[in-house]
């Protein structure tokens, strides 16, 4: 703040006109165009224009999946393509069809497995809330054990709808602000946790 | 005991008419119900019986008649491949002392079976090899087709090492 205040400094006063000056610089040195933007903005443009995806398809929803992906409603043209079959690779979880009890630690453990950043998408009823199966084997909702992005709803969801809910999580990831800690969402506070099998 | 025209069931009265409580033949299904101390004898004979000759246990199940007594009905529906004839045996299983004996040592195939029926029903068969959860999770707490388990009850999630 000292330094804005003294008259004599050669050096520009605030962020914007440093880079006015660089601007100037560049045409200078024959430059023909330039555009200035944030690092979260291209970051995140980078990001939801190619989302590379893990396919955990547990059920009937799976065939209204291939349906998107297969080329009458294409996936890809939304930049969404090529499903990884590796969490390690993939930052978006597909989590298409019902998750009983006895998947459900499993699932737990493919988005442990996911690298930061990561988004989930639930497809389909039985994957929002547990869809018309409410009994002692079927997990009532996949959030209640690990962060959704998208809900997408229906038995199974048109794949209009499946479009819809990508580029509602598209226009969520270009708004997200970019962490110098990277980005990370704890899953502790979730209502259910998974109790560690004993090991034999 | 009627023996409604079944050949089955007219073996089965002549060789142990008191163990046998009801019969029935309805939609050409010949069943009989069988006192519960009674089983083993009488799988052992309709098995064993050369006119008979059930070498083969289809199904083994269980229904929960909630509110009657005894509660538990156990099912085995027997097939016999020489004679290309069917039966259904039945028999009652009280709820404070819901146990049977094991027909595993008669048909292998009952293991599973009976293994089934002790994970949902909570039957317990007598003399089984290795009577353990089949479908479920040792930590899953009572048994799940039983007409009074709460449907809203919820478990604990039990998965690998993470």
């Amino acid at each position: 703040m000292s330094e804005s205040n003294d008259p004599t400094t050669t050096r520009p006063r605030s962020l914007e006109e440093r880079h006015s000056q660089r601007a100037v610089e560049y045409l200078r040195q024959g430059g023909d165009s330039f555009q200035t933007t944030r690092v979260d903005a291209v970051l995140n443009w980078g990001r939801k224009y190619s989302m590379f995806l893990y396919p955990f398809v547990t059920a009937c929803c799976g065939m209204e999946f291939m349906s998107v992906a297969g080329p009458r409603y294409d996936i890809d043209r939304f930049g969404c393509a090529l499903p990884r079959f590796s969490p390690r690779q993939s930052d978006l979880l597909m989590v298409v069809g019902t998750i009983t009890q006895r998947q459900a630690p499993i699932l737990k453990k493919v988005y442990d497995q996911m690298a930061e950043p990561k988004w989930v998408f639930a497809f389909g009823a039985c994957v929002c809330s547990g869809g018309p199966y409410n009994n002692y084997a079927t997990l009532q909702g996949i959030d209640t054990i690990i962060p959704v992005d998208v809900y997408v709803p229906g038995c199974p969801p048109r794949p209009e709808a499946v479009l819809d809910g990508l580029m509602k999580l598209q226009a969520r990831v270009q708004a997200e602000r970019v962490p110098a800690g990277g980005r990370h969402r704890e899953t502790d506070d979730l209502p259910l946790q998974v109790v560690e099998k004993p090991v034999a | 005991m009627d023996d409604c025209g079944s050949p089955v069931l007219r073996r089965l009265l002549e060789a142990l008419p008191d163990a046998v409580e009801e019969t029935h033949a309805r939609l050409g299904d010949a069943t009989a119900r069988v006192g519960r101390s009674r089983i083993v004898e009488v799988l052992q004979l309709l098995r064993d019986d050369p006119e008979l000759e059930f070498e083969m246990l289809t199904d083994l199940t269980a229904v929960d008649y909630l509110g009657e007594e005894p509660r538990f009905e156990v099912v085995y529906h027997l097939y016999s491949v020489a004679k290309n004839h069917r039966v259904r045996i039945k028999a009652r299983v009280a709820e404070d002392a819901p146990e049977i004996e094991s027909a595993v040592a008669l048909w292998p195939s009952a293991n599973w079976m009976e293994r089934e029926v002790w994970d949902l029903y909570g039957i317990h068969f007598r003399n089984h090899p290795d009577l353990r959860r089949i479908l479920l999770y040792e930590q899953f707490d009572g048994h799940p087709l039983r007409k009074d388990y709460p449907k809203e009850k919820r478990q604990p999630l039990v998965g690998p090492r993470n």
